[in-house]
């Protein structure tokens, strides 16, 4: 039985961690290493830190982090943010990153995809969606959505679904899909999108943007298909915890990893 | 006290199995040195990453012949495991045969998620790697590849219809599908066990 899998995820900056309502006013929620292990600890099944200033500032000493982060951490983490080439991706996987998570540079050049699954293999390779719903995208009563990039800022006239199913081809080996218009509003997940993208596509998706309450993670693995489920905000300041969560989950029938 | 080598090659993860091994407390010395890897009390294979360029890389530098020829307790860990069965799907390539099974590529029907990544529940067997380890436990998976059943299989795992072999074991020799370093308290268990072998010869 596989487990659906529950995700936080640390937007760092400077090696601590921060996130933002709609990716803007950043808010600290304390040290990235000490935070992850400790949400290892209760359970977390998987880990994603994004080097959110990354695109606009200098990187730092992100993928020293990363060193930090293998050194102590015991479950698969994912790294992304401002990842600009195949070698910024060999050195975090050096440094001990179990995947890569790419967004812009993807969109930029599709065949970077190809590289890295040629380089290092498909299973590292995580492709960043985030999407804004665009009527110019509709196809008749089914809703569309546009690709944004940038940490969000940079709409790029492209159709995400069809985006998804060329990142998979390329050789993605799984997808987290990020709702720009659910992200940071607590209402619950994109539940349609997710289900769109989970029939469309044949790797993994991880749901991102919009957690509030635990049902909302019942939606997105029952309705959505979702394989996994992040969050960031609920988690670091303690509106959901990892371990009720998840016996919450378990009891609705979710295949869930309870014990450590 | 156990001496661990890693076996140095061109696929990725390596550092992630050292520094498991560090915070239980053992330096392991990550090497492509027949010597090096002869002298050690356990030998680690660990690797994600494609068959053929691995093997490629094996053959091209002698340790396809060095590891077939190591006898203390040995370990492969996901493309490592696949590496020591006799082929592979993947780009058709020819491994190294330390175990027999042909590696299979998990189909796309029924709807099943390739790479087959995550937790998963394995059933495991009483052979030594898994003493003190429940049954099912829960283990961290990431691959497209897969072992199917066969004599050597030492656990089982179910991934939609699909039953394969969660590990390997004959002999000296031990492969896991899953990965222990990334797989918490459970995975470290595993590790642990894995160094008990051998323990008491000389």
């Amino acid at each position: 039985m596989l487990a659906k899998r529950i995700i936080p995820c640390l937007d760092v900056r400077d090696g601590r961690t921060v996130k933002g309502v709609n990716f803007i006013n950043l808010r600290d929620a304390g040290d990235a290493v000490e935070l992850a292990s400790l949400y290892a600890r209760q359970g977390a099944d998987e880990l994603t830190f994004l080097d959110i200033t990354a695109t606009i500032e200098n990187r730092g000493t992100f993928t020293e982090l990363v060193r930090r982060i293998a050194d102590v951490i015991d479950i698969p983490f994912t790294v992304g943010g401002g990842i600009r080439s195949v070698r910024d991706v060999g050195a975090l996987l050096e440094a001990g990153a179990d995947k890569i998570s790419i967004n812009s540079m993807a969109v930029n050049d599709p065949s970077i995809l190809d590289t890295l699954a040629r380089e290092f293999g498909s299973q590292c390779v995580v492709c960043a969606i985030d999407v804004r719903s665009n009527s110019a995208f509709d196809q008749g009563l089914l809703q569309g959505w546009e690709v944004y990039v940038a940490g969000g800022r940079i709409p790029t006239g492209r159709e995400a679904l069809a985006w998804a199913v060329e990142a998979e081809q390329r050789g993605a080996g799984e997808i987290l899909l990020t709702s720009m218009d659910h992200d940071g509003t607590k209402g619950g997940f994109a539940v349609e999108l997710t289900r769109r993208f989970s029939e469309s596509v044949g790797i993994p998706i991880i749901a991102s943007g919009g957690a509030g309450t635990m049902e909302h993670f019942t939606q997105v693995f029952e309705e959505g298909g979702a394989d996994a489920a992040l969050a960031a905000s609920i988690f670091h300041f303690h509106e959901i915890d990892i371990p009720e969560l998840k016996i919450f989950l378990a009891n609705r029938g979710i295949s869930i990893r309870l014990n450590r | 006290m156990s001496s661990v080598a890693i076996v140095k090659y061109n696929a990725g993860n390596i550092r992630s199995v050292l520094c498991a091994l560090h915070r239980l407390g053992l330096d392991a010395q990550v090497t492509d040195d027949p010597r090096k890897l002869r002298d050690a009390s356990h030998v680690i294979f660990p690797g994600v990453g494609e068959a053929s360029s691995a093997m490629r890389y094996l053959r091209e530098v002698g340790l396809d012949a060095v590891l077939h020829q190591l006898t203390q307790p040995f370990l492969g860990i996901c493309l490592g495991l696949q590496l020591m069965c006799a082929h592979s799907e993947e780009a058709q390539t020819e491994c190294l045969g330390i175990f027999d099974p042909t590696v299979l590529r998990f189909s796309r029907k029924e709807h099943l998620k390739v790479p087959h990544m995550g937790w998963n529940t394995v059933s495991c067997s009483s052979d030594p790697l898994f003493a003190g380890i429940s049954d099912p436990a829960w283990f961290y998976f990431v691959h497209s590849y897969h072992v199917p059943l066969c004599g050597e299989t030492i656990a089982t795992c179910t991934y939609g219809d699909t039953v394969f072999s969660a590990a390997l074991g004959r002999g000296n020799h031990r492969g896991v599908q899953f990965h222990p370093e990334k797989s918490g308290p459970v995975g470290e268990q595993v590790l642990r066990n894995f160094l008990a072998l051998g323990e008491g010869r000389s």
